[in-house]
């Protein structure tokens, strides 16, 4: 049986282990219990913030208070975090580049029961177009308390993506996970073909792998939790090792993952890129997240197919 | 240094007359930078000229020598737009030297066509898009009451600005924290860019979202004094200044026309502006 842990737990545990400097201060935009700021605002009562359902103000506020010398993290679902607030981050943040950091949680189709106004598939788009903007898509709890970190100690703008259900378990421990901020991670090795996966979806790369290793095709993966900036290097080097590339991420596949890692590979080394992800649509309310996954086209199936096609190409 | 004025209601007449002619400096500074068929946003950056002249030469503690002193009151032109008159009163206090004005909006200068806090020494936030500069001075003063700093915010907003649903997010915000470290001024000229304001009556509004207001003559640097001194004696919520002003004070032909919120003067519009502005005083 394949642990499991939600993201938002790691990722609130971790947020108050990091309140202990006085930098850090904490707003939230009513939703304080699905984000897990919770329990940072129980320990450091003084240093959170209730900006109620006003996310616009939120951003401005946060954008006020890294002037003095604040660490200020705002948190809603990744939807309003990003789209409902794109002037704010864009100016109040970016173009000021300023230390904040924006925490968008229920990311992709994670909402799954609240339907598309509550589904973020532009998110990472919208977010990675914005100058002077850090982008981290942690794919387990395990990479999510490493990248809170992280963001944390990075001076100037970051979004960070958090997942809301309970994702299998990439990675075994802190330890296991080496993650610095702009540097993939391989998660295995391989010659036939390259996965490049963020977020959740990057478990289900590790086992479309283990599937194609049992037809004899050997898939080298590669964990891209920093979409912004790109770890060029390692983009490069697996597509001259392997020769063509499938990309999962749980977001449209127009401006996200899949488009960054293209936009690499075709000024540098020009391969087959198969893209996985939400074809160009809203999501949708279903009662299984599995389920909708699945209907939005990203399962291991899927990747395996998209593993063939990347082959198929490969061999013109 | 400069040090915050007297805090007496009153202020002498020698003080208001030294700042009206702060304000006439400032209109012709920001005609100046019109020289030559340069557009510019000249309405708006009249209409502020004599709050801004009250707020630089008179209220703000400020530093220019030492721009990001810990302890400065933070002023935010929220409605970025009018960073003319912003712009003239950072170069006669030497933020910058004078002759940048001359390159206002020139590719690669450091005064650009809204305010830019990384590239314009004395500027405290880039503003522009409208409705954001009030947020960020709730958290400049939202910050100060964690780190008990003592010093002042300052924000200005325009009328037309106000249509923006965020800036009554920061309304509620403010007040809801009691930031009682914060006066807002809005620039109440009653035009935006294409016709009359349709905001409507502004000091029942701010009240009902819990502020402590006053109105005053926004062209009168004795009324702009007494309702500063006023706002800094608020205490438990925040304060706004209503300032009534004429869209393009100063010069006849831009007063109260909304097509003078961006233009470009002919040379016969310059020179009658020049002479307008050597001779009018402050005074409302």
């Amino acid at each position: 049986m394949e642990k499991l842990e939600d993201m938002r737990d790691a990722y609130g545990e971790t947020l108050a282990q990091i309140g202990e400097d006085p930098k850090v201060v904490v707003l939230d935009a009513d939703l304080s219990h699905s984000n897990k700021t919770d329990i940072f605002a129980k320990k450091f009562p003084e240093r959170f913030f209730e900006a109620g359902i006003a996310e616009a103000n939120m951003i401005g506020v946060a954008a006020g208070l890294s002037t003095m010398d604040l660490i200020p993290f705002a948190h809603t679902f990744s939807v309003f975090a990003t789209g409902r607030v794109y002037d704010q981050i864009r100016i109040s943040v970016c173009y000021q580049n300023v230390n904040v950091k924006i925490v968008g949680t229920s990311a992709g189709l994670s909402d799954f029961h609240d339907g598309a106004t509550h589904q973020s598939i532009d998110d990472i788009a919208l977010m990675r177009a914005l100058p002077n903007m850090t982008v981290v898509v942690p794919c387990d709890g395990i990479e999510t308390r490493r990248a809170t970190k992280a963001v944390y100690r990075h001076a100037g703008p970051a979004y960070l993506r958090i997942n809301r259900m309970p994702t299998p378990l990439v990675w075994k421990s802190l330890e296991d996970c080496r993650f610095e901020l702009g540097r993939a991670l391989s998660l295995k090795e391989g010659a036939d073909i390259g996965i490049v996966a963020s977020g959740h979806p990057v478990a289900l790369a590790v086992k479309a792998a283990e599937k194609m290793a049992k037809e004899g095709i050997s898939a080298e993966v590669l964990d891209l939790h920093t979409v912004k900036p790109i770890d060029r290097e390692s983009i490069m080097k697996i597509a001259e090792k392997t020769g063509a590339l499938v990309t999962v991420e749980e977001h449209n596949v127009m401006g996200g993952v899949g488009s960054a890692v293209s936009e690499v590979v075709g000024e540098t080394v020009p391969v087959p890129v198969e893209h996985v992800g939400i074809r160009d649509r809203f999501g949708e309310s279903a009662l299984d997240y599995n389920e909708l996954l699945a209907a939005h086209g990203i399962t291991v199936e899927a990747i395996n197919a998209a593993i063939r096609r990347a082959l198929e190409r490969k061999r013109r | 240094m400069l040090l915050r004025g007297d805090s007496k209601p009153m202020h002498s007449q020698s003080e208001i007359r030294r700042l009206e002619e702060k304000a006439l400096a400032i209109r012709r500074g920001i005609l100046e930078i019109m020289a030559g068929g340069k557009r510019g946003h000249l309405g708006g950056s009249l209409s502020i000229a004599d709050v801004v002249a009250a707020l630089y030469f008179h209220q703000m503690r400020l530093d220019p020598e030492s721009p990001n002193w810990d302890e400065r009151d933070r002023f935010i032109l929220s409605k970025g737009h009018s960073v003319l008159a912003q712009y003239v009163a950072l170069a006669e206090l030497e933020y910058f030297s004078r002759k940048e004005l001359k390159n206002v909006k020139k590719l690669g200068c450091i005064l650009q066509g809204h305010p830019d806090k990384i590239r314009t020494p004395g500027i405290e936030a880039s503003t522009g898009s409208l409705g954001q500069g009030l947020s960020i001075a709730c958290g400049i003063a939202l910050g100060a009451k964690i780190a008990g700093n003592k010093f002042r915010v300052y924000a200005l907003v325009g009328d037309g600005e106000s249509n923006e649903g965020m800036i009554w997010e920061a309304a509620i915000f403010a007040a809801h924290y009691e930031l009682d470290n914060l006066t807002a001024i809005t620039d109440e000229n009653r035009l935006m860019a294409s016709r009359a304001t349709i905001v409507g009556s502004l000091t029942p509004k701010w009240r009902t979202f819990g502020w402590a207001v006053t109105e005053v003559n926004g062209h009168n640097i004795g009324e702009i004094l007494d309702a500063l001194d006023w706002a800094t004696g608020v205490t438990g919520q925040p304060a706004m200044i209503i300032c009534h002003t004429i869209k393009g004070r100063g010069i006849s032909f831009a007063e109260n026309v909304a097509d003078f919120h961006h233009c470009q003067l002919t040379q016969k519009q310059y020179e009658i502006a020049l002479k307008e502005l050597q001779y009018a005083g402050g005074g409302g």
